[in-house]
């Protein structure tokens, strides 16, 4: 446990002293806040129109209206920046040859895979801790439900971490950082995108398109739905995601 | 201490090591010789456990190197050719995490890193960032990591590299302190460094042994006649008839101005040749031994050729 714990503090250091974690978090904020205020004033707007009607009043719901869809656009900006998180972890390591001092030291390579994966999901949890901080003000204007949000916010970090698993395989595939970044973010969207197939496909593809699709299992978690399902999914994902860097890392040495 | 046996290692069709096999007592210092790409960086990343082995065997302190690799990895520290260092961080940082890796207990740490500080002459840049420092001083914070856990076996891959000569000097006598308390392996391209700090080598070429032991021991193997070059205030062919007398001596040359004297290996005419020339007041202007260098050994070795 010490030597993952070693491993993380490392990489948050080092994600921390290099301007790429800066930019990608600046970005992603940039972007979270205008859609944000969009959707907040899209709200507002609504509200306004409807006040002369009670009826329609009582159907505004700010959870449907604002999170929900700004919980979508927050996954999309996260499909754009999580690769540019993870590409250096392992390939950077290959590329200045640090990973001998990693593989003679007496450390396993689960736990360097771990290290370098908590390290990333602390990063992740900085992103939306910082929204977090956005969606606690409708709580002191509006009077949103929280389980939804928790659920959305659950949803987002899971989904993340998956994005996450994603990356630090590449990383580990390529000493070259760009190249990690694109084939994550290729693979990224693929998976994003394929529900759209389902439409066309029939039978058993259909549900096997729906149930390997990010999109499918993202959805209910935004509007405030929590399935067993779709953590297994997750959990699936990352878990999947860590055995193949731990056997590309193992097949690069008996090579 | 190491004790490699049989060792073959392939990279897909090439045949980086075949069938190599030596043994490094504890406490010593043993060169690893040979020309580039002859697998020298190969073996020691074997020994270190970053790559494993095709086939054969190797033992670090009766731990088996693949089967029980983490005992190994606890007490070996290894410089590798390209030294490992994260460039942003600072070199007390860099330090830190390498005794956190290496399971220097929490509460041993800092005296380790303060050690390995001090032993690599680190004081005036431990503060600085990695990317910032020099070269020599880079190369000094490999050999710092390599030393934080005060391992029992050392590896290192070319030490002195990218040093300045005063920089070398002071590495090699660091090296020199080390040995007893540990046992060393370094591969160098610098043969006066191996007659300076080693107590024996290994030479390899194509991934094979050539030759493995003391230096005395390989001189010996290698050389059937000892001798002495020698050169007189006026020389003159008369007098290697004069020598030739000499009891002992063999075979007397002239070779630039001096005379070459030759006699069996295990005898010692010098005092004779000395006293036969003081005698005789011929002068000597110089006198010095035709044993085999370093560099003439290495060269015969690797070329395989014996006695000229």
């Amino acid at each position: 446990m010490s030597n993952i714990w070693a491993v993380c503090k490392k990489e948050i250091k080092s994600t921390f002293t290099s301007p790429i974690a800066y930019v990608a978090i600046t970005v992603y904020l940039v972007l979270v806040g205008f859609f944000f205020h969009s959707l907040i004033w899209w709200f507002n707007t609504q509200s306004m129109q409807m006040a002369q009607n009670p009826y329609y009043l009582q159907q505004m719901n700010i959870n449907q209206m604002v999170f929900s869809p700004l919980f979508h656009n927050i996954s999309i900006i996260l499909l754009l920046m999580i690769p540019l998180l993870t590409m250096r972890l392992f390939s950077e390591e290959k590329k200045i040859k640090t990973d001998e001092l990693l593989y003679t030291s007496p450390i396993s390579i689960n736990q360097i895979i771990l290290g370098k994966y908590f390290a990333s999901l602390f990063v992740l949890l900085v992103m939306l801790f910082l929204t977090g901080i956005l969606s606690s003000l409708t709580f002191v204007f509006g009077n949103p439900e929280l389980k939804p949000i928790l659920i959305g916010y659950l949803g987002l970090f899971l989904m993340g971490a998956a994005f996450m698993a994603v990356g630090i395989f590449f990383s580990s595939v390529t000493e070259n950082q760009i190249v990690a970044a694109v084939l994550t973010f290729g693979s990224l969207l693929l998976f994003w995108v394929l529900n759209w197939a389902s439409y066309s496909a029939g039978g058993i593809w259909r549900e096997v398109l729906n149930y390997v699709s990010f999109f499918q299992h993202f959805d209910d978690m935004t509007k405030g739905i929590l399935d067993t399902t779709d953590l297994v999914y997750y959990i699936s994902f990352i878990f999947l995601g860590m055995f193949l860097t731990h056997s590309v890392i193992q097949s690069r040495r008996w090579r | 201490m190491i004790e490699v046996e049989h060792l073959f290692k392939k990279y897909g069709d090439l045949l980086a090591i075949q069938d190599l096999s030596f043994t490094v007592e504890k406490g010593h210092i043993w060169g690893l010789l040979g020309p580039n790409a002859a697998g020298k960086t190969t073996t020691m990343r074997i020994l270190t456990g970053y790559l494993p082995a095709t086939d054969g065997k190797a033992t670090v302190a009766g731990y088996d190197i693949f089967e029980q690799a983490n005992d190994v990895k606890r007490i070996m520290g290894y410089l590798p050719e390209n030294v490992p260092l994260y460039p942003e961080m600072t070199v007390r940082a860099f330090l830190h995490f390498v005794a956190e890796i290496k399971q220097i207990p929490a509460t041993k740490r800092k005296e380790a890193v303060e050690r390995s500080i001090s032993l690599g002459a680190l004081e005036s840049v431990q503060g600085r960032l990695i990317k910032n420092i020099s070269r020599g001083f880079r190369q000094r914070v490999g050999i710092a990591q390599a030393l934080i856990h005060d391992p029992q076996v050392l590896i290192l891959d070319e030490p002195t590299i990218g040093l300045d000569p005063a920089q070398i000097i002071e590495i090699r006598q660091l090296i020199k302190t080390l040995k007893g308390d540990h046992t060393i392996i370094l591969s160098t391209h610098i043969l006066a460094e191996v007659t300076q700090t080693c107590d024996g080598v290994v030479i390899i070429n194509e991934g094979k042994l050539m030759a493995s032991g003391s230096l005395e021991e390989l001189t010996a193997s290698l050389q059937e006649k000892d001798g002495v070059f020698l050169r007189l205030r006026e020389g003159g062919k008369e007098k290697v008839e004069h020598f030739k007398n000499i009891p002992g001596v063999d075979n007397v040359t002239i070779r630039d101005d001096g005379y070459c004297i030759e006699w069996t290996r295990g005898k010692d005419s010098r005092d004779d040749i000395t006293r036969y020339i003081v005698d005789r007041n011929w002068g000597l202007l110089e006198m010095r031994s035709l044993a085999m260098d370093i560099e003439e050994l290495y060269l015969r070795v690797i070329t395989g050729r014996t006695e000229q």
